[in-house]
């Protein structure tokens, strides 16, 4: 197989089209504009369709419309932008609507930086938007990755009906790194598979609509209790994480996306000063992989968080473990990345602390 | 084993393109490699800067903070990153650019004119290249026949006669 040197918006969004997208609706923001231009350029010549809206919030019911006809689509932004999608995504959630969003994360809050950042956990796992509804999200931490997570995202989100977050930072949209394609080929999906989508009835069937207003209090309820039934059974089918070196670990550092890029060079090098030190990645963040949690910690007596911003996905790791574990947490933020040489003078503490 | 680079200069310097071509040549050999490019303000207007891993075990972080190899084409770069440089490691200088003498004794440090030397060669912004040809001399990265392949690759068609001019200043650079 070919490897092709690409940056990772540019793998997410080739890979996103051999996976059946096939409409894209953005608009630039650094730093994912890349998956944009290469929409722009890619998307007419396989029959695609590229639109860049007049803003996110325009982008997103595009998204919404595209969705409801059944056909494959997605949108990107980062961090401001994304919190202008949010209404949008809960309209999703709430008209059970499949969809993919890129968030490729930078310094916050408010219109914040544009350097690499991870402070959007809590709004993709806890609340991108109003009302009770969860979204599928999935954490990328190689440009491999980035290309390999969509098609699941995609096929996550169709599977359940929901919307699917490709949870990203800068650092893994402008870094290039080799890639393979595992297809030539781009997959097709018939939106008229989707017995739910708004695809024409020629009248052989009832017609379908696509809808969140639900003005009767006892109907609403039914619906939300219905769907957190199938959040309980995607709970139990999607989760995933990488253990590494764990077996043995006294310490578990657990680092997602980028950061656990740098966590895994610190584990490496405290390896060979001796302690005995495992990363814990998860690759699904809603769900967060609890039980992989629980098994990288087995033997573990101290964890260490690190994260991309003050402390967010800190709390899923409390949560998992149940508390049964000291969590201590390192962190930079505003777009400042941590570095492994930081990372290692955490673990070395946690180490003394731990004899 | 991995080769951590940091190259740096200003803006237009083809910095991000001499970073490219190192992960190209690492890539074409079945090595792992990575490319982080600064992106932001740096870039727009001032220095800029990217990180280059080639390695055969897979690269961890893409983030450098100590580079094996530094390639510094103006003054800011050369005093954001002349410290950092791993004991041992290796300092590629455009001198006619950076006017300060390196005092670091623990690293092996190489002050080329290549700006200059570009003008002189009839090679006009091709200085970066003439350093990646002393890069690739003194690390053993990839061999001089190796690169006309690769460039082939990144160069678009239509600047295709840009191959023997790089080929140019690469050899010049290896030369010295």
């Amino acid at each position: 197989m070919e490897r092709n040197l690409m940056k990772g918006n540019e793998a997410l969004a080739e890979a996103a089209i051999r996976a059946g997208c096939k409409c894209f609706f953005g608009y630039p923001i650094t730093p994912q504009t890349e998956i944009s231009a290469y929409m722009a350029k890619r998307m007419p010549k396989v029959g695609g369709v590229f639109l860049q809206a007049e803003s996110e919030i325009a982008a997103i019911n595009m998204v919404y419309g595209c969705a409801s006809s059944g056909v494959r689509c997605m949108t990107s932004s980062s961090s401001p932008g994304i919190s202008l999608k949010s209404e949008g995504v809960s309209y999703m959630a709430g008209s059970d609507l499949p969809c993919v969003i890129i968030n490729v994360m930078r310094g916050g809050p408010g219109l914040g930086g544009i350097q690499p950042s991870q402070s959007d956990y809590w709004q993709a796992t806890r609340a991108l938007g109003h009302g009770d509804f969860q979204i599928l999200v999935f954490a990328p931490s190689s440009v491999q990755e980035m290309a390999d997570l969509i098609g699941r995202a995609f096929d996550e989100a169709d599977k359940y009906r929901m919307p699917a977050m490709i949870l990203a930072d800068g650092l893994l949209g402008q870094m290039m790194e080799p890639v393979v394609f595992h297809t030539e080929e781009i997959q097709h999906h018939d939106p008229e598979d989707k017995h739910w989508a708004t695809t024409g009835h020629k009248n052989k069937r009832k017609h379908n609509i696509i809808n969140s207003l639900y003005l009767q209090a006892e109907e609403l309820e039914t619906l939300n209790f219905e769907r957190f039934k199938r959040y309980e059974t995607v709970k139990q089918e999607v989760h995933e994480a990488e253990l590494y070196r764990t077996e043995d670990a006294d310490i578990i550092v657990a680092a997602y996306g980028s950061v656990a890029r740098l966590a895994k060079a610190a584990v490496d090098n405290a390896r060979e000063q001796g302690i005995k030190v495992g990363l814990f990645r998860p690759i699904t963040l809603w769900p967060f992989p609890a039980a992989e949690i629980n098994e990288a910690c087995r033997n573990a007596k101290r964890v260490l968080c690190v994260e991309m911003s003050m402390g967010q996905m800190i709390d899923d790791v409390k949560l998992a473990l149940n508390c049964r574990l000291p969590v201590e947490f390192y962190g930079r933020t505003g777009g400042v990345i941590p570095k492994p040489s930081a990372i290692l003078e955490q673990i070395k503490t946690l180490a003394k602390e731990a004899e | 084993m991995t080769t951590e680079t940091i190259l740096a200069g200003f803006g237009g310097q083809g910095i991000l393109f001499a970073g490219k071509l190192l992960a190209y040549l690492g890539m074409n050999q079945d090595k792992n490699v990575s490319w982080l490019p600064s992106y932001g303000p740096e870039m727009r207007g001032g220095t800029a800067n990217c990180s280059v891993c080639v390695g055969d075990e897979p690269i961890c972080s893409p983030y450098i903070t100590e580079p094996d190899v530094l390639i510094a084409m103006n003054g800011p770069s050369y005093d954001k990153f002349i410290d950092n440089v791993k004991p041992g490691g290796i300092a590629i200088i455009d001198s006619t650019l950076v006017t300060k003498e390196c005092k670091r004794k623990d690293i092996r440090s190489f002050r080329i004119p290549s700006t200059a030397l570009a003008a002189q060669h009839g090679l006009p912004g091709m200085a970066n290249i003439i350093l990646m040809g002393k890069l690739l001399k003194e690390t053993g990265l990839a061999v001089i026949e190796a690169v006309r392949p690769t460039l082939e690759k990144i160069i678009p068609p239509k600047k295709s006669a840009l191959i023997d001019a790089n080929m140019k200043a690469l050899a010049l650079g290896m030369a010295l």
